[in-house]
């Protein structure tokens, strides 16, 4: 795509500098999800959604709203912010832009334990309580091939809001659960912020034999119809490059390289 | 649990279950007694045996022609209405979706004015708890007050004549997932509430609140041990497979039960004769089958609980292991009814699972449970064992296409109310005639965190009708007559003794049947689809009125009161598919109307 989309996106970002800070970037982003976001302005993608309208000369606005089932897309829906960070590539439900990063679940094991498992058919499973976050109405992916391997019985649930990823890598720590399985920017963060002595280790491999992915590269969402929008953005994140690989270090999150993934469509 | 077509090697040849044809019901006046009828409408079910009946005969089926919009009023709302507008004392009361206000109509003065209106100031966050829009079923009146839940998770009570708050029970907890939907019920000195929000690793339960000062006197778990559930003494379930002890643990996995759902958001029925209250259980959490194996009781079923301790006295589960999101909140008409010889003392449920049952309300027997729509997910129910037989092709696999499933999640009947009446002896059942593909994985993300899921298409079943207003014979099991809708009926049903059947459509009409053929015999255009509850009652000036509410929404409507994006077919969990163009022919709306003859 790149050059004439690019090209594009300069004239455009020169044709909006000169008009002096433009109308505000209205973001949707939820007010307690850390590491993601939260209404003090914490979470990594404040941090990057504030450096991206920085970079398009636009004031970052942060829309609140609780990213549950159907209402951040029905706010989305009706106009209440032109932006979504964190959305998955693949996601039909909006225009994405090109990956900010990819990152992959991860196996979260106490370090004393020395297990790291890293595959479902891992024999070391057995047995033990598997911690899994829930979302929406059902446990996350790795279910799915736990339960195929027979540990449908093990599965403990945790929340997904709040302090649920801190809860669940904390179960770990603290051997109320064997292993847990969570998106490795949740695991990454709370093991770090809260210095819990566990390991991660990557889900391997990256995409189960069923076809189910464990690995995603995530974008920033924009309305269908806003393919100007996007295309700014996307500029605007290859000059970032640099500082959200920083600002994403900071927050511990395992970032996966892009030629191993191959995106669920 | 047994399994149709388990012969390996060959391919099943299990045949989908037809529903009897739309003849060979008949019509034979109901020879049981009903509550007395005060000409008021001051619970969402009007009797405590959920007939929503109306002995009402003014308006009938010689001049419901000449029916005529008397007044309306505005909900100020523009989300799912599917309340019933509750008429004490010359007064109406209407709740309205969140943020769950309270109207008090004054019904002796011309136009019926604004009395007092009530702001219960509900958290905003609960919109987003909500699963299938921000609805409410309506209030209750009883010792004087008006009794109505929150969809933040507070039960509230008014002095019905001024509108001045009197108590005011924090329920749920709203960051649990925890909302709720129901209309309460009050027997004596209880009011009954229950909870909603199954999709998110809740534990359902019903409580009993003191009517005086909303004192929590006991709460009912859907799962756990015994003591949770209230089963004592007391509790003697008809089948063997509910027999032992703390089953509400002992069938799922370890754990499994704390996030189990079961939660109870449908109708309560009551006995006064036996004291005995009756409502069903929401589905078992998470939806994936496949991570709760075991028979996850107490979901998906129907309890007898005394009415004053709670303590369970029998238990009936329709869906054992619930496969596909079959709640069992269904609503129970308790009948007395000619059934094998002898008169037997029945509730009549149409269930979820696309069974009509037909249970022994003092034993929890049931005594046929007949399918009313194309089925084929199971081939029937065992009466020996009381199991519900799957058909082994359609149980859902991780990862795989199944298609063809019907009935599929919002069931062959949702919360949707019935009525019964006695001239005819039939019951009408206003539900959906739908199948549903569970397709390729697709992706999605909450709360920051990636993931893939099923897509779920919904389409019309056999005719290409996605709804039915069904006249039921219960004593024969069979269909009288049937009206198709093009889309899901999602209002409830009233019966009069003009015998007429008012319901709405979710384009928006309000029609009156005639009860004894389904004839539409007036019908009247609304402002929004219709997915509420009709009521009639008798006007301070003596006159017979009908009112309804109209605004569409709920689980499909959303589609509308959400402004969703059709062209995503899997908006609305798979109603997208469904009611592609139901945007164009309807608008969210929020106004009750109330019709009288001139």
């Amino acid at each position: 795509m790149s050059s004439r989309c690019l090209r594009a996106a300069v004239l455009f970002a020169i044709a909006s500098a000169t008009i002096a800070m433009a109308a505000p970037l209205r973001i949707c982003a939820d007010p307690d999800n850390l590491p993601f976001s939260n209404r003090a302005g914490a979470g990594f993608d404040n941090r990057i959604a504030v450096l991206v309208a920085k970079e398009l000369n636009r004031e970052p606005v942060f829309v609140w709203a609780r990213s549950r089932r159907g209402f951040l897309r029905e706010q989305f829906n009706k106009g209440a912010c032109e932006v979504l960070m964190g959305v998955p590539q693949g996601m039909k439900k909006v225009l994405t832009t090109s990956p900010y990063y990819r990152s992959t679940y991860v196996f979260v094991t106490s370090r004393k334990d020395h297990l790291q498992i890293a595959s479902f058919d891992d024999p070391q499973l057995n047995g033990r309580r598997i911690g899994l976050q829930i979302l929406e109405q059902d446990y996350s992916p790795p279910s799915l091939p736990l339960i195929r391997n027979g540990h449908a019985k093990q599965l403990v649930g945790f929340d997904s809001f709040g302090d649920g990823g801190a809860q669940i890598v904390r179960a770990v720590a603290a051997g109320r659960v064997g292993t847990a399985v969570v998106w490795g920017p949740v695991a990454g963060y709370f093991a770090s912020a809260l210095k819990l002595p566990v390991v991660l280790t990557p889900v391997s491999p990256a995409i189960d034999s069923s076809g189910i992915p464990f690995s995603f590269a995530i974008t920033i969402g924009v309305h269908k119809q806003d393919a100007a929008l996007c295309k700014q953005l996307n500029a605007a994140l290859a000059q970032l490059r640099p500082k959200i690989d920083k600002l994403l270090a900071q927050y511990s999150v395992p970032v996966t390289s892009g030629l191993a993934v191959k995106e669920a469509q | 649990m047994s399994a149709a077509g388990a012969a390996a090697g060959c391919k099943d040849q299990t045949q989908p279950v037809q529903p009897p044809s739309s003849v060979g019901g008949q019509i034979h006046p109901y020879a049981g007694a009903l509550e007395a009828d005060d000409h008021q409408w001051v619970r969402a079910t009007k009797d405590y045996a959920n007939t929503r009946y109306s002995t009402l005969d003014q308006i009938n089926t010689s001049n419901v022609g000449s029916l005529k919009v008397a007044w309306t009023f505005d909900t100020g709302t523009r989300r799912g209405q599917e309340a019933a507008p509750i008429v004490a004392n010359n007064t109406m009361y209407v709740v309205t979706p969140w943020p769950n206000k309270l109207f008090a109509l004054d019904l002796t003065k011309a136009g019926a004015p604004l009395k007092w209106s009530f702001d219960p100031t509900p958290s905003p966050a609960a919109k987003g708890e909500a699963c299938c829009d921000w609805v409410n079923r309506g209030a209750v009146y009883a010792d004087g007050k008006v009794i109505y839940n929150t969809l933040d998770g507070f039960t509230i009570a008014l002095d019905a004549n001024s509108g001045k708050l009197l108590w005011r029970t924090r329920m749920t907890d709203l960051s649990k997932g925890e909302t709720i939907t129901m209309a309460p019920m009050v027997v004596r000195d209880k009011v009954f509430v229950g909870e909603s929000g199954g999709e998110f690793g809740v534990r359902g339960w019903l409580a009993a609140l003191s009517v005086k000062d909303g004192k929590v006197l006991w709460q009912a778990y859907s799962t756990g041990p015994d003591k949770d559930v209230l089963i004592g003494d007391r509790f003697k379930p008809y089948y063997t497979g509910d027999r032992g002890k703390d089953l509400g643990v002992a069938t799922w996995p370890p754990d499994a039960w704390r996030i189990g759902g079961g939660t109870v958001w449908g109708f309560l029925a009551y006995d006064q004769a036996a004291n005995l209250i009756y409502y069903g259980t929401s589905n078992p959490g998470p939806w994936n089958p496949d991570v709760r194996p075991g028979l996850n009781k107490w979901t998906s079923g129907v309890f007898a609980r005394d009415a004053d301790t709670g303590q369970a006295v029998w238990f009936y589960q329709m869906s054992p292991h619930d496969l596909y999101d079959w709640d069992g909140i269904n609503e129970d008409v308790l009948l007395d009814l000619p059934l094998q010889g002898a008169t037997r003392k029945v509730l009549v449920r149409p269930d979820r699972n696309g069974y009509m049952y037909v249970i022994d309300r003092t034993n929890g027997q049931v005594l046929s449970a007949t399918p009313y729509v194309y089925i084929t997910t199971t081939t029937g129910v065992d009466l020996v064992s009381g199991e519900l037989k799957h058909v082994q092709e359609k149980i859902p696999k991780t990862g795989q296409e199944i298609r063809n499933i019907c009935p599929p999640a919002p069931g062959a009947k949702d919360w949707q109310p019935s009525s019964f009446s006695p001239r005819t002896g039939l019951l009408y059942v206003p539900h959906e005639n739908m199948c549903s593909d569970d397709e390729v994985l697709a992706v999605d993300y909450i709360a920051g965190t990636p993931y893939v899921g099923a897509d779920v298409r919904y389409y019309a079943g056999p005719g290409g009708n996605e709804g039915e207003l069904m006249a039921w014979d219960p004593v024969a099991g069979k269909k009288v007559w049937t009206v198709p809708d093009k889309y899901p009926l999602w209002s409830g049903t009233v019966a009069t003794a003009g015998d007429l059947v008012f319901y709405g459509t979710m384009d928006g009409w309000f029609r009156a049947a005639d009860a004894r053929t389904g004839k539409t015999l007036w019908q009247f255009k609304t402002g929004s689809g219709i997915i509420g509850q009709p009521i009639s009652y008798l006007g301070p000036d003596g006159k017979q009125y009908i009112a309804i509410l109209s605004g569409v929404g709920g689980w499909p409507g959303a589609i509308v009161s959400g402004n969703l994006d059709t062209r995503d077919d899997t908006a609305a969990n798979g109603w997208g598919s469904a009611l592609p163009n139901l945007k164009s022919v309807t608008q969210a709306g929020g106004t009750l109307y109330v019709f009288s003859l001139p």
